[in-house]
């Protein structure tokens, strides 16, 4: 097959990106298919255009590539692409869209506002802050609403502290959400082709928040994969992550961040392209089901073309 | 955020659109072409099969000779066979550190420091201890209590790393005084010093220091040097300048690391240092960061935020800047990149997370009108941010009942 493979992009997690592209090429290689790499520029429909790929493997993260613009691109094109479609894109990357989709389908997350840099600026809407942070409550997480990689996550303890984490978090992106902290067992559900994979769970080494370091480098966190846990917990927390997915518009693959607390699973977001590298948690899953890497990657093309 | 995060991010200054001042490269779009053809002519006619070979792993004697003539532009005497050649001043630091620390070994440096060398010394696990600057460099009144307190705990620092000439990130110079005591400080403690001096050459103005070795003699004064800032990053050219029993140890750990460095290249360097066209060379280079230093000087004072501080270098290629605390320079890079700019955040030049709301700002790689530009959007975010933490941190009179009642309005 002649497969585009879309990588890099202009988002901060281009660097990863890159790395999920160039492991993803290696098996689309070994598999025996013909791979035309590219990366976002103002030649890339031009290049799709004259190529007509069979397929294009979106091997982007973060803005442009994970939320719904590309997507809507090589429809236009009429090009078939892996993963989620252009409105679930949509609604996985705004973090704060996404929780309101879940809960309006009764799965469970922590509780939450939002807010935009606008109505801060120029709307007084600081003076809510204290009301804000009691219905929250405290500890609360300061994130982006879309951003992906813990980039911009700060945990807020105090009243005090909340300026400067939603500064934090609104260099990344426009909008903020303070949520509520869930203290708990990180877990990442897989989800490929509608069906869960094994649950992977993260154990961090040293520092109480899971981060970016962690997460993309060999080592720093230890992953179960299968995480330890019960039969009634394990059907519990996959029910939630299916859920989500399935809330959300998911086809194809994504993974369902979730805290495991002491009252049940809650999730925390869905990526609609998860990391493709070499450590990354969705890989980790599939081997887990008995799918090596270059298996994994002929099933996500497979899944793309009977969509 | 650490180190791969930093990574990550910088990933998308490899995009055309992006204006770089994160970056520590010299200008290499001036050097005559013609210079460079009739190089590899000259290679062309007489030294193919000499250039395709290995060479000494210390070394070829031409360069070695070339950076004797180059070190005295400094006024700084070496013998050629204290020299071993690098590949770039990286590998230098790299040596050193290989053959001089052992795991938990202290090691003294500036803070902040040559952010490049940091992953060094962590992966030969060294304890860091940082010394502040101020703008005479390295303070060695907190070098002296960080001994004391070291010699408390019964430790002693293998060496002390300083980059005394426009420092790397930081801009300063260390004064001709401190320069004395610090030399002093290593003869009376026995502890080596490794002055590293990529930028010694790129003065803009003002009489030359003495180097660290030139006033040491060369007996606890470790020297590195590199062709990077001076000719060609490209041609991976370094060195490094010890007495003879480190020498050997650095040998050895040369020899395992890569042999030798690249024949071709030394062949290449060698015979145009000896040409002599390198001074008029660098007096250009000289001419251009100049011009591009004060025009990052005074776009700054045009466009960043009132409580900024920076400073004017008198060579070398960086700027360090430091923005009002309340900003911190890992989230300012963030949104910098979202409008195409990128800069090193302070933290990358720290080992311990200091320099948060400073700035590392490279001038002499970018050309006069994006170094305008850049200041610009980095100036532009800061405001913004500045504005939006003012406005948030203002609110708890708004939320305050008014504490006399508001007057009639008389219309
Ligand atoms: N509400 C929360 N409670 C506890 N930890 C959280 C919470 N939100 C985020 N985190 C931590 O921050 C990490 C990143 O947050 P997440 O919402 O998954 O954003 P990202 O898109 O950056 O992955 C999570 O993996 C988790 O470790
Ligand atoms: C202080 C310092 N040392 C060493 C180097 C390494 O340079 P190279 O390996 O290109 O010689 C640099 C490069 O920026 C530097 O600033
Ligand atoms: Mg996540």
């Amino acid at each position: 097959m002649k497969v585009a493979l879309l990588q890099g992009g202009r988002s901060l997690e281009r660097g990863v990106s890159l790395r999920s592209g160039q492991r993803v090429t290696e098996a689309l290689l070994d598999l025996g298919h013909q791979v035309d790499v590219m990366d976002l520029g103002p030649d890339l429909v031009g290049r799709l255009d004259s190529s007509r790929p069979d397929v294009a493997f979106i091997a982007l993260h973060g803005t442009e590539g994970e939320d719904g613009t590309v997507q809507a691109l090589l429809e236009l094109l009429d090009i078939p692409y892996t993963g989620p479609g252009v409105a679930a894109c949509k609604r996985c990357m705004d973090k704060s869209l996404a929780k309101y989709t879940l809960r309006e389908n009764d799965i469970p997350t922590p509780d939450w506002v939002t807010y935009s840099e606008a109505a801060i600026r120029d709307f007084g809407a600081a003076s809510t802050f204290a009301a804000a942070v009691e219905q929250v409550g405290l500890p609360l997480v300061a994130k982006p609403a879309s951003q992906g990689s813990s980039l911009g996550v700060k945990v807020v303890t105090d009243l005090e502290q909340v300026p400067g984490a939603l500064i934090t978090a609104l260099s990344y992106d426009d909008r903020a959400l303070l949520e509520s902290w869930v203290s708990g067992r990180e877990l990442a559900v897989s989800v490929l082709g509608g069906e869960t994979l094994p649950v992977v769970e993260a154990i961090p080494t040293e520092s109480n928040a899971y981060d970016f370091e962690a997460r993309y480098e060999i080592g720093a966190a230890s992953f179960e994969c299968p995480a330890s846990l019960g039969e009634a917990e394990t059907a519990e927390v996959e029910r939630v992550a299916l859920g989500a997915y399935e809330a959300l518009g998911c086809s194809g693959f994504a993974r369902v961040d979730v805290m495991l607390a002491e009252d049940g699973p809650q999730v925390l977001e869905v990526n609609a392209i998860p990391g493709l590298t070499e450590t990354s948690l969705l890989p980790q899953a599939a081997e887990a089901a008995g799918l090596d890497f270059e298996a994994m990657v002929q099933k996500i093309l497979d899944l793309s073309l009977d969509r | 955020m650490r180190s791969s995060a930093m990574r990550d991010m910088m990933a998308i200054t490899a995009r055309p659109e992006v204006i770089s001042l994160a970056g520590g490269l010299p200008d290499t779009s001036t050097f005559p072409p013609e210079a460079f053809a009739a190089e590899m002519h000259r290679i062309e006619k007489t030294a193919v099969a000499e250039v395709l070979q290995y060479g000494p792993t210390e070394g070829s004697n031409l360069v070695r000779e070339q950076i004797v003539e180059v070190m005295a532009a400094e006024d700084t005497r070496v013998d050629a066979m204290d020299i071993t050649v690098t590949t770039g001043g990286q590998q230098a630091i790299d040596l050193i550190t290989k053959v001089l620390i052992d795991p938990g070994d202290v090691i003294i440096c500036d803070a902040p420091t040559y952010p490049g060398a940091i992953p060094t010394f962590c992966s030969y696990e060294a304890d860091v201890r940082q010394i502040e600057m101020d703008s005479d460099g390295m303070r060695i009144d907190l070098l002296e209590e960080t001994l004391e307190t070291l010699e408390r705990e019964g430790k002693r620092p293998k060496f002390i790393y300083s980059i005394p000439t426009f420092q790397n990130p930081g801009g300063v110079t260390l004064s001709l005084e401190r320069r004395r005591r610090l030399v002093e400080i290593a003869r009376e403690k026995e502890i080596l010093v490794v002055e590293d001096n990529p930028y010694g050459l790129l003065r803009f103005e003002g009489e030359p220091l003495p180097t660290l070795y030139s006033l040491d003699g060369g007996n606890y004064v470790v020297y590195l040097g590199t062709f990077s800032k001076i000719l060609s990053a490209g041609l991976r050219i370094g060195w490094l300048v010890t007495p003879t029993p480190i020498r050997e140890k650095v040998v050895l750990g040369k020899q395992a690391a890569d042999l030798c460095t690249s024949t071709l290249t030394q062949d290449f360097a060698g015979h145009f240092f000896q040409s002599g066209r390198w001074r008029e060379y660098v007096a250009e280079l000289v001419e251009i960061y100049r011009t591009r230093r004060d025009t990052m000087v005074n776009a700054m004072a045009e466009y960043f935020p009132h409580g900024a501080t920076w400073n004017k270098p008198t060579g070398g290629l960086f700027i360090w800047a430091t923005m009002p605390d309340v900003l911190s320079s890992q989230d300012l890079l963030a949104k910098a990149l979202s409008r195409n700019v990128a800069f090193v955040p302070g933290p990358n030049a720290y080992v311990d997370g200091g320099g948060t709301s400073s700035m590392r700002l490279n001038f002499s790689g970018v050309k006069e009108d994006e170094i305008i530009e850049g200041i610009r959007r980095i100036g532009q975010v800061a405001r913004e941010q500045l504005k939006l933490y003012e406005t948030m941190t203002s609110t708890d009179e708004m939320r305050l009942p008014p504490s006399t009642p508001p007057e009639e309005d008389a219309s």
